[in-house]
Order: C-alpha cells, then sequence, then structure tokens
C-alpha cells in the first residue's frame, strides 16, 4: 500500500487531500453557511458615507462628472471601483483588515474583528492580509478627512514624512483634483469599518451598540432633491430617532 | 534495472513515439524551460529589487502608473513562483521523469505546447497584473481570466508525466512517489484556491481557503517535486543509493499527511474558528517532526562522501538548501505558536521565512540542478569559467542568509513596537535601516544570478565556437550511464 501506485494515487494524493479539505475548508464554510453574505448594492443600501458626500460637495464637478449625483448607485459604483483598485494596487499586501484579539491591537485599532463583517462580497477572496507596513484599514474610515487622504494619496511623505507608501499621481486629473480613481479608492477607504462601533461618533447612532449603518451628520441632505435616495437616507433618519441622537 | 539497461542499451521501447534516432529526454526542451526559468527569476528579482527602494524611499518611477512599486510586487510572487520555480522544475522533470521510468513524457507535441502555453500563461500574467487585474489571493494574484487556462495547463503536465510514471512495472522509486502526488495534489490545490474563495464562498470561509492556498502551493506543488528531484539527483551525482529507505517512507507519509492540514496557520487569530487554529498549529509542528527524518535521511546519505560538499557545487547547493529547509521549518514550528505569532504576525518576519523557503531552499535546489545539467545540455564538457559558478553560490548564499537574519530581527522589531503601543511611524524608523540592509543582501542576490547567466551564456557561445569538438551524447566522465 505504501509504495503501490494505487496507495499512493488514491491515499496519499487524494485521499489526503480531500480529508484536508474537508476539515480545514468544509468545516469553516458549513460554519459560516448560515450568516447572509451582503451583495455591494445590500452594503450600500446601508447607508452612504458622510465622506462620499463630502466628496461630492467639495468637488461638484469632477464629481459629477465621474459619479453623478450622490445615491446609493452612485455610491455603490465607487465602493466596487475603490475595490478593485485596493486589490490591483496591491494595497492589501501592505495594509491588514483584521484586528486580531492579541497584541494591544484593539487598543490600537479599535474592536477586534468578527466573522460577521466579512461575510460581504469585497471579502472575496478575504482581505485579511498578511503584512503590515502601513496600519490596519478595517477601522480607517472616517478616522481622518478626505482631504488628508487626498494630499496622502498624491504624496504620502507631504503628511507622514516617514511613510513608505508610494505615490498615487494617477489617482488625481491634470488639474491635480481627484479623478474617477481617486473617488474610488478613497470612498472604499472611507467606507471601511464604518459598520463598527468604533466609527467615529458624530456618525454613529449610540455610543453603546454597533452600528449596522453609518448615520449622516443630522444637517446631511442630499446635494439634489432627485438624487435622495430611496431607502437609505430615510431608514438612517428613523433610526436616528430611535437612537435619540 | 532491467529497464534501464535497456535504455543505455540504445532507447528500447514501444510505442510510436519512441524510434531509433529519438531520444528518451528531449534536452532541448529541458534547456529551453531553464534558460526561460532562468529569465523569469531575473526580472523577478529585480521586481523585487525594485520594490525594496519603496522602502527607502528612493522609488526610481514614483509617477509612473505602470510602474506601480504595488504591482511589481506582484511580478515578483509570480514570476518567481510561476515563472521561475514552476518552468525549472519542468524542465527539471521532463529530464528526470523518462530517464527513472524509461518511458518518454506522455507526447513530445504536448511538451512542447505546454512549453509555448506555460510562457504564455506567465507573461499574460505579468501583463495582467501590472495593468492592475490582480485577483486578491496571495500567491495568487493571476487575473482570474488566467486562472482557469492555467488550470488547464497544470492537468496537462500532470497528464504529460503521470502517464510515464503509471506505466513503471515493479516497486517505485522513493521520487516517484512524490512526482505522482505532486501532480495530483497542483491541479486540486490551483483550483481550491483560485475559484472556491472567488466564486464560491466569501468572508472567513474565503480566508480558510485562502490560507490552504498560500500554504498548499508551496507545500503541495514545490515541496514535493522538490524532494522528488533531490531524492533523484543526490544519489546519482554522490552515487550512492538514499541511506534509509524507511525514513523516506516515513518522510513521504508524514507529509502527505500532515501538510494539507498547515493552511489555516497562515490567519491564526483570525475571525476563522479557533479548534482549526488549534488543528492547523499542532499539525505545523508534526511537519517539523517528519521533515527532520527526512533531512537526517539525506545527510545519512552523504556520510562517507562529505568531500563532495567541497568538491561538487551542485551536492553544495543542495546540502545548504537542506540546512536552509530545516532552518525554515524549525523557524515555522516556533512561529506558528500562538505566542510567537503574538509578535511576528503582520511583520518581515515572515518576509524572511518566505524568502529563506522560496529562494534559499527550492530556488538553491534548481540552481544546482541547474549548475549540474546546464553544461550537458549544451553538450559542453564543462562550465566556461567554474569560478563564476561559486561566486554566484556564495552571492547568493550570503547575501540570502543575510537578508533572512535581517528581516528576522527587523520583525521582532516591527511586533514588540506595535505590541507597546508605539506610534506607528516608529516601527517605520525602526525599520528604515534593515530595509536598507535587505535592499543590499538582494543586490548581493541580483549579481549573483548575473555571474551564472553569464556564464550560462559563454558555456553556450564557447560551444558553438567550437562546435568541431565532437559532442559528447554520453553522459560526461564520472556518471553512471543509466541515470
Amino acid at each position: 500500500m505504501f509504495e503501490t501506485r494505487a496507495g499512493i494515487f488514491l491515499i496519499a494524493g487524494f485521499g489526503f487531500f480531500i480529508l484536508a479539505f474537508i476539515v480545514m475548508a468544509w468545516v469553516p464554510i458549513a460554519i459560516y453557511q448560515g450568516e447572509p453574505e451582503l451583495s455591494v448594492k445590500e452594503l450600500a443600501a446601508q447607508g452612504i458615507t458622510h465622506d462620499f458626500v463630502d466628496l461630492a460637495e467639495r468637488y461638484p464637478r469632477q464629481f459629477k462628472e465621474h459619479f453623478g449625483e450622490v445615491s446609493e448607485e452612485s455610491f455603490a459604483a465607487a465602493l466596487k471601483l475603490g475595490h478593485k483598485i485596493y486589490v490591483g494596487e496591491a494595497c492589501w499586501h501592505c495594509h491588514s483588515q483584521q484586528v486580531r484579539p492579541v497584541s494591544n491591537e484593539g487598543r490600537r485599532w479599535g474592536g477586534e474583528s468578527y466573522s460577521e463583517e466579512y461575510q460581504n462580497e469585497f471579502q472575496r477572496p478575504v482581505l485579511f492580509g498578511t503584512r503590515r507596513v502601513g496600519p490596519d484599514l478595517i477601522r480607517e474610515g472616517s478616522r481622518k478627512s478626505n482631504d488628508w487622504h487626498i494630499a496622502h494619496f498624491y504624496k504620502p511623505t507631504s503628511v507622514v514624512p516617514v511613510s513608505v507608501m508610494p505615490r498615487y499621481p494617477w489617482f488625481f486629473d491634470a488639474e491635480g483634483y481627484p479623478n474617477k480613481k481617486g473617488f474610488a479608492i478613497i470612498t472604499y477607504v472611507q467606507w471601511l469599518g464604518s459598520w463598527h462601533k468604533t466609527y467615529p461618533y458624530w456618525y454613529h447612532r449610540g455610543p453603546d451598540e454597533p452600528a449596522k449603518a453609518p448615520l449622516p451628520p443630522a444637517d446631511f441632505r442630499p446635494t439634489t432633491d432627485e438624487a435622495k435616495p430611496a431607502g437609505g437616507v430615510a431608514m438612517r433618519a428613523d433610526d436616528a430617532a430611535k437612537a435619540g441622537v | 534495472m532491467a529497464k534501464a539497461t535497456a535504455i543505455a542499451a540504445g532507447g528500447a521501447g514501444s510505442g510510436k513515439l519512441i524510434d531509433g534516432d529519438r531520444p528518451l529526454v528531449n534536452e532541448k526542451l529541458v534547456l529551453l524551460f531553464f534558460i526561460a526559468a532562468l529569465s523569469y527569476v531575473l526580472i523577478a528579482m529585480l521586481a523585487g529589487l525594485l520594490f525594496s527602494l519603496q522602502f527607502l524611499n528612493v522609488y526610481p518611477f514614483p509617477t509612473m502608473e505602470l510602474f506601480s512599486p504595488g504591482r511589481w510586487r506582484f511580478v515578483h510572487t509570480q514570476g518567481v513562483a510561476y515563472g521561475f520555480i514552476a518552468n525549472a522544475f519542468l524542465g527539471a522533470l521532463h529530464w528526470a521523469v523518462p530517464r527513472l521510468t524509461g518511458n518518454r513524457v506522455f507526447s513530445d507535441k504536448l511538451s512542447w505546447f505546454i512549453f509555448v502555453a506555460w510562457q504564455a500563461i506567465v507573461l499574460s500574467t505579468v501583463v495582467g497584473v501590472l495593468a492592475g487585474d490582480a485577483q486578491a489571493l496571495e500567491w495568487g494574484e493571476t487575473p482570474v481570466w488566467i486562472d482557469p487556462v492555467a488550470q488547464l495547463g497544470l492537468i496537462l503536465v500532470a497528464i504529460n508525466f503521470l502517464t510515464p510514471i503509471l506505466k513503471v512495472k515493479g516497486p517505485m522509486y522513493v521520487t516517484l512517489w512524490y512526482l505522482i502526488a505532486g501532480f495530483i495534489w497542483t491541479p486540486l490545490v490551483y483550483a481550491m484556491g483560485n475559484f472556491l474563495p472567488e466564486y464560491v464562498v466569501g468572508g472567513s470561509a474565503a480566508g480558510a481557503i485562502g490560507g490552504l492556498f498560500i500554504h498548499d502551493l508551496v507545500g503541495l506543488f514545490v515541496t514535493p517535486l522538490g524532494w522528488g528531484l533531490m531524492y533523484y539527483f543526490v544519489p546519482i551525482i554522490l552515487k550512492k543509493p538514499i541511506w534509509s529507505h524507511g525514513l523516506s517512507l516515513v518522510g513521504f507519509w508524514g507529509l502527505a499527511f500532515f501538510y494539507p492540514l498547515n493552511g489555516i496557520h497562515h490567519f491564526l487569530y483570525s475571525p476563522i474558528p479557533m479548534f482549526l487554529q488549534y488543528g492547523a498549529v499542532i499539525s505545523t509542528i508534526a511537519v517539523e517532526l517528519v521533515v527532520t527524518t527526512v533531512v537526517v535521511n539525506f545527510f545519512g546519505t552523504l556520510v562517507g562522501r562529505g568531500d563532495a560538499l567541497r568538491t561538487n557545487l551542485s551536492i553544495r547547493w543542495f546540502y545548504v538548501g537542506m540546512v536552509f529547509y530545516f532552518t525554515t521549518c524549525l523557524q515555522c514550528a516556533f512561529q506558528v505558536t500562538l505566542t510567537f505569532q503574538k509578535i511576528i504576525h503582520f511583520s518581515d518576519w515572515v518576509v524572511g521565512h518566505a524568502h529563506l523557503v522560496m529562494f534559499g531552499v527550492f530556488g538553491f535546489w534548481i540552481l544546482g540542478m541547474m549548475t549540474h545539467l546546464m553544461p550537458r545540455l549544451m553538450k559542453a564538457s564543462d562550465w566556461y569559467c567554474p569560478r563564476w559558478n561559486h561566486w554566484h553560490f556564495w552571492l547568493s548564499g550570503i547575501g540570502l542568509f543575510v537578508m533572512f537574519i535581517d528581516l528576522m530581527v527587523a520583525g521582532l522589531i516591527q511586533g514588540f513596537a506595535w505590541r507597546d503601543l508605539a506610534p506607528w511611524e516608529d516601527s517605520l524608523m525602526f525599520s528604515s535601516p534593515f530595509w536598507k540592509l535587505r535592499t543590499l543582501t538582494g543586490i548581493a542576490i541580483v549579481i549573483g544570478q548575473c555571474f551564472f547567466l553569464v556564464n550560462v551564456y559563454m558555456t553556450w557561445k564557447y560551444m558553438r565556437g567550437t562546435s568541431a569538438a565532437p559532442a559528447p551524447s554520453t553522459p560526461s566522465a564520472g556518471e553512471p550511464a543509466i541515470v
């Protein structure tokens, strides 16, 4: 058996591989099977981030050119493109998206990772990451302003002198404004962690309960009436009333 | 043995692919695979060197999209895995499998097709990742539209080599155990890693599969083919059998059982269920015990022929690779524990580990095989300048070893700085001198490869210049005729 073709072919080749697959892959698949996996559309329906609206307000001409009006559709489109850039530029090789329950990581990044927050389309394949040259990003949303990100993507050392992050001038148009890629990647990064209770408090519903949906500031108004999202904003207003914000 | 003798007597065999003047081994193809591998190793290493400059903030093309450093990191890892290691293994297998089995590969035309197709796959991978179209799977960043083609290629490779192997009558040599298992595992691993977490599951389950893929690509593709070739080349060059058949059995079956169970150790303390993480940790430590038996077996084989380390450069590449293999596995047995993980995960320690295993072990073995085979493939009696090969060895060896130590120390410093909640910028400043040294070691390694490449070219040129010399169709002096 140990030296025959059939033994090696069937037991070592297929048998042990399948055994390992069942134990190490099928078991977690089965465990998480019951958890719904959100599509980008569903993620966008959880709420448009304040930062996305802020980009639209700061750069109305450029924003309109690339994404039209602020809506769940344009938000979803920006997130999707942002994620593609995040993968394509290898951001995930130097930035993790996983806060471990050890080594003071919860204190540094704010809240340890849990499985539900990975149950969405952007975690196919999962972006846990294996290296941190730069900081973890799963709680990055709204920690810094859009302005900071714009300066940082254009030339990281201009805001963090010791940074070793590459420059991304191709996220900007000839006039120096963010282009479509720039809007998208900033929207994506600013969205990360918007579902978490540590998302900056002025955007979420209450200090103690985890916010499923980030809330816009009280004075938030969509730029135009037509662009008023069908479900998102109204739903958040209800939530806000419930939470007494 | 009877079969082997028949081959030595003149390539007797059956089937239409074997006729009197067609040799068992397509040496031209072996040479081409090696040359492709060497081209990619130079490209991949230059890409890594280029990327390392970003860490010093002296990246030469900071505003060119096509030279986005992250994309060149893809070229570095993909070039090494699929351009260098896969090509070199395909070359070495085209040499070893027919000789070991006495049968030609399934089809010579298929071999040529695989050669062309594989270069197309690797080239389009490079183009794809440079265009910003990578897949978010570590070691599998190949754009998703190439994955099915690469999958098909791997299945064709398996058919091409499994056919001659399965034709063997009677007991099989250790190498063939590893190769059979490796040819089954590789397509399975590729399919599992590239398709499931992309199209079937997401989230933590995709993390578990991604971990399996990262690990199995090394453990179930590179490792079995690498050890299989070691079991072939070491006894041939040393001209003595492997020390212990029993240890060979333990090594193979231990690896086959424990290695596939390791994957999740890449994501310890992640949301993947903890009992699976424990399982991965325990089987990783078990692998270390298995690895020890394999390494002991090879050093047992070396006993009495220790002078070969001095006199034969290939043996030196092989055994230094094995020492590195033992080091990397010993390191792994510690770093996989939850205690070590607290500090070293996410740090440069892991980067050092990856370089030690991919270049220090499998790269060294491949370069050893090339050092052994290249002159024969080019019908030369020896290298144009054997001394350059020593430069190649020492620059690679010292460069890699210093890089490994450097990154290991850097990783510890980063890990402790993070745990101690030092400002993030501190960890960058602490790392800066280590990253500078890392670039220097990279330069040393690249220069080392240049010595080898120039030597290959000069040997070829010299042979062309002296084509009047009798082309030795028999193995060069000192080699058993039947290998």
